[in-house]
C-alpha cells in the first residue's frame, strides 16, 4: 500500500530507531559492567615453570585432614585467591571447596555403625574434575570444558547462565552468581578475575597457579592433608599413595570417573 | 491478514488492555531481574532451576498437543478435525513461543544466548532444544498462516505446504522427546533417571493440550459463531481420557520402581513430593491435589454422560489440565533437585516477582493465542457466510 507513504516510513524508523535503542539498554542492565584489565599474569602458555601433567588427581588424606584449623585454612586460602564471595543470602552462597560430614559427602555409603572417627570427620568437597564430566557433555556453548590434562574449566565470558551444568553434576560442587558478586568480596586479589552476575564457577584446580609452577592454594596450606599430582606419573606422590592405599571416591556407580579421592 | 485482529468489540479491546498492562508489570519486574541478577527469584544454589524451567517444561507439552489434531486429520483424514487444526497449530505457535520467553528468562546472562549458535555443541540436549523448538514454531507459523489464508481466499492450501504438515508431525514428538532429554540423561538426578520420563512428558501432553483445546473450541462457542463441532471437541475429549490414564499409569510405573525397590536414591525425591523428607513438605499438598485432579478427570472423563455433557466436560478438562500442571510445573523441577545430591534439603518456592514475569509470559501467550485466533476465528465465520 502506497497510500501516506511518508507517514508509514517515519513509523517504520521510529519503531527501528526505538528497536535498536533497546539493545544497549537491555546489555547494560544485563552486564552489571564489565571490568577490562589486561592479564595481570602475563601470557600463560609460555611460561617456563608451567606444571604439567597427563591427568591432574587429588588425595585428601581424611585423618590428616581431620584438624578444623587446616579445613579452614583450605577452604580461606581458595575463596581469598579466587575472589569467591561471602553472599549474606545462603541461597546464594557460592563456595568451589567446603566442609562436609561423611553422610552428605558419600550418601549411600553411610551406616548405622559407622566409626565415630568417620562420623565426626570433616571432608573436603569441591569438584572432582571428573575424567568423564557429565557438566562438560551438558553445557550447551562449551564454557565448561575439559583440558588435554584433565582439568575441567570455564570460560566465564562465553557461559549463558543456563545452569545445565548445575543440575548435571551429581556432586553439587557448582555454585551461581545470582546477583552481582563483586560488593561481597572483603578483599579483591588482584591477579584473578571476579565474575559478573548470572554466570556458574567452580574450583578449577588451581590451573593459573599450575601454568606458574605452583601447588593448588588448598594443597599448599594442607600440611600434607591435600596431595596433588599427575596420576600418569608413577613418581608421583598421588601414583604411590593410591598404589599403597584403599581410597573411595564419592558416588563411583555413575561413571563419572572423579578424580579427588579420599584416603579414608 | 494481521489487519482482522484490529477490528474488535469493546470486550475484545478490553481483554488486550488487560493482558498487556499485565505484561507492562511484568516487563519492568524483568528489567529489574535483568539489573539485579536472579537472585530475585526463589532459587538458590540447591535448586537451580524453578518456575521458569518448569513452565517451559509444561508448555513444551501444549505445545507438541497440536499434532494430535494434524495427525488425524492429514495422515488419516478425519474430516472432523478439519475446521480446527489450524487452532491446534495456533495453540503450538502461542505455546513455543512461551516456552522461548520463559528460556530466556531464565538466562543469567540472557544477551549472551546466540553463543549456542556460534558454539554449537550439538552434544549438549539443550542446543537441540533449540533447534526443535524454534523449528517447530517455524512449521506451526508457516503452515498455520498458509492454510489460514488459503481458506480466507476460498481456496485449497497450497500443494508445498504438504512435506511441512507431515514433517511437522515427528517434530511435534521430537521437542518433547528432547525436553525429557535434558533430564533423564542426568546421572546425578535419581528422580528424573528413568526411562519413562520422555513417554510420560508425551502423555500428559496429550491430556493436558486437546484439554486445553477443547477449554478453547467451547469459549469460541460463547464469544463468537465460530463452532466447532460436536464430532470434533468428543473425539478431543476421548484423546485427552486415553491420554490422562496413560500419564497416571506411567506416573504409577515410576512410584512402583521407587517404592518396591526402595533404593533411597530414587526413593528420597517421592518422599519429599508426597510426604515431606525432614520437616520440610511445601509441595505436599499440591501433589496431592494434583493426583485429586487427575483421577477425578480420568472418572469424569470415563463416564459418557459426563464426557458429552459439554459443561461437565468442561470441568474435567479443567481438573486435567491443572492436575497435570502441578504434577509438570511444580513437582517435576523441585522433586528433582530434593534433596540435593549431597542429601541436603533446601526448599524452593517462588518469589513474587518471579511469579509476576511468569503471569507476564503466560499474558503474552494469550495475547499472540487471541491475535491468532481473533484472525481465524474472523476468516472461518467469513468463510462460512456467516459475518
Amino acid at each position: 500500500m502506497m497510500e501516506n507513504s511518508r507517514r508509514s516510513f517515519i513509523k517504520i524508523a521510529g519503531i527501528t530507531a526505538a528497536g535498536i535503542g533497546l539493545k544497549p539498554v537491555t546489555d547494560v542492565l544485563a552486564s552489571g559492567g564489565v571490568q577490562k584489565k589486561t592479564s595481570p599474569i602475563g601470557d600463560v602458555s609460555s611460561g617456563n615453570n608451567v606444571l604439567k601433567a597427563k591427568r591432574w588427581a587429588m588425595v585428601v588424606d581424611v585423618k590428616k585432614m581431620a584438624h578444623e584449623d587446616t579445613v579452614h585454612a583450605c577452604i580461606e586460602a581458595c575463596h581469598k585467591l579466587h575472589n569467591v564471595p561471602k553472599m549474606t543470602n545462603k541461597s546464594h552462597e557460592i563456595k568451589w571447596i567446603w566442609e562436609e560430614e561423611f553422610k552428605h559427602a558419600f550418601p549411600g555409603q553411610h551406616h548405622e555403625h559407622i566409626s565415630k572417627e568417620i562420623e565426626h570427620a570433616p571432608f573436603l568437597v569441591l569438584c572432582n574434575h571428573c575424567e568423564n564430566p557429565p557438566c562438560v557433555r551438558a553445557c550447551p556453548t562449551k564454557a565448561t570444558f575439559q583440558r588435554e590434562d584433565g582439568i575441567v574449566l570455564m570460560d566465564f565470558h562465553r557461559c549463558i547462565g543456563c545452569r545445565f551444568c548445575m543440575a548435571a553434576c551429581p556432586y553439587g560442587s557448582r555454585s551461581f552468581n545470582f546477583r552481582d558478586p563483586r560488593p561481597f568480596i572483603e578483599e579483591v586479589e588482584e591477579k584473578f578475575p571476579t565474575r559478573m552476575k548470572g554466570v556458574v564457577e567452580k574450583c578449577n584446580f588451581c590451573a593459573e597457579r599450575l601454568a606458574v609452577g605452583k601447588q593448588p592454594a588448598c594443597v599448599e596450606v594442607s600440611n600434607g592433608a591435600l596431595i596433588f599430582g599427575d596420576l600418569d606419573d608413577e613418581n608421583s606422590e598421588v601414583r604411590k599413595v593410591l598404589d599403597s592405599n584403599y581410597v573411595i571416591r564419592r558416588k563411583p556407580g555413575l561413571g563419572t570417573g572423579p578424580q579427588v579421592y579420599y584416603k579414608v | 491478514m494481521l489487519e482482522r485482529a484490529l477490528n474488535g468489540s469493546k470486550n475484545y479491546w478490553i481483554w488486550m488492555a488487560a493482558l498487556m498492562s499485565v505484561i507492562g508489570v511484568a516487563v519492568i519486574c524483568y528489567l529489574y531481574q535483568l539489573w539485579f541478577g536472579l537472585g530475585v527469584t526463589g532459587m538458590s544454589r540447591d535448586v537451580s532451576w524453578g518456575f521458569y524451567i518448569a513452565q517451559f517444561t509444561f508448555l513444551v507439552g501444549v505445545a507438541a498437543s497440536a499434532v494430535m489434531l494434524v495427525l488425524p486429520y492429514y495422515l488419516h483424514h478425519y474430516k472432523a478435525f478439519g475446521k480446527i487444526t489450524v487452532l491446534g497449530e495456533f495453540v503450538a505457535i502461542a505455546a513455543v513461543t512461551m516456552c522461548l520467553l520463559f528460556i530466556v528468562v531464565d538466562l543469567g546472562q540472557p544477551q549472551r544466548l546466540l553463543n549456542v549458535i556460534f558454539y554449537a555443541t550439538p552434544h549438549s540436549m539443550l542446543f537441540w532444544d533449540m533447534i526443535v523448538l524454534n523449528g517447530y514454531l517455524f512449521l506451526n507459523v508457516v503452515v498455520g498462516w498458509n492454510a489460514l489464508s488459503a481458506e480466507s481466499k476460498g481456496v485449497p492450501p497450497p500443494k508445498w505446504i504438504k512435506p511441512f504438515i507431515y514433517i511437522s508431525v515427528p517434530w511435534a514428538v521430537s521437542i518433547h522427546t528432547v525436553t525429557a532429554f535434558l533430564y533423564c540423561g542426568l546421572p546425578g538426578r535419581g528422580f528424573w533417571l528413568t526411562a519413562v520420563l520422555a513417554p510420560r512428558f508425551l502423555a500428559s501432553a496429550f491430556a493436558a493440550g486437546p484439554a486445553l483445546l477443547i477449554l478453547l473450541c467451547l469459549i469460541l462457542r460463547k464469544l463468537t459463531k465460530f463452532d466447532a463441532g460436536q464430532e470434533a471437541i468428543q473425539m478431543l475429549s476421548k484423546i485427552v481420557t486415553y491420554g490422562i490414564i496413560i500419564n497416571v499409569f506411567f506416573f504409577f510405573c515410576e512410584v512402583f520402581v521407587a517404592c518396591y525397590s526402595q533404593i533411597p536414591e530414587h526413593l528420597d525425591h517421592l518422599q519429599y513430593l508426597f510426604f515431606g523428607l525432614h520437616g520440610k513438605g511445601a509441595l505436599v499438598p499440591f501433589m496431592w491435589l494434583s493426583m485429586i485432579l487427575m483421577f477425578t478427570g480420568i472418572f469424569m472423563m470415563l463416564v459418557p454422560k459426563i464426557r458429552t455433557n459439554e459443561t461437565t466436560l468442561a470441568v474435567a478438562c479443567v481438573a486435567i489440565f491443572i492436575g497435570t500442571w502441578i504434577d509438570k510445573g511444580l513437582g517435576m523441577i523441585s522433586g528433582g533437585f530434593v534433596p540435593s545430591p549431597l542429601h541436603h534439603v533446601n526448599e524452593y518456592i517462588p518469589s513474587i516477582l518471579e511469579i509476576v514475569i511468569t503471569l507476564g509470559i503466560y499474558a503474552i501467550g494469550m495475547l499472540v493465542l487471541t491475535v491468532l485466533y481473533k484472525i481465524a476465528i474472523s476468516v472461518k465465520e467469513e468463510a462460512a457466510g456467516l459475518s
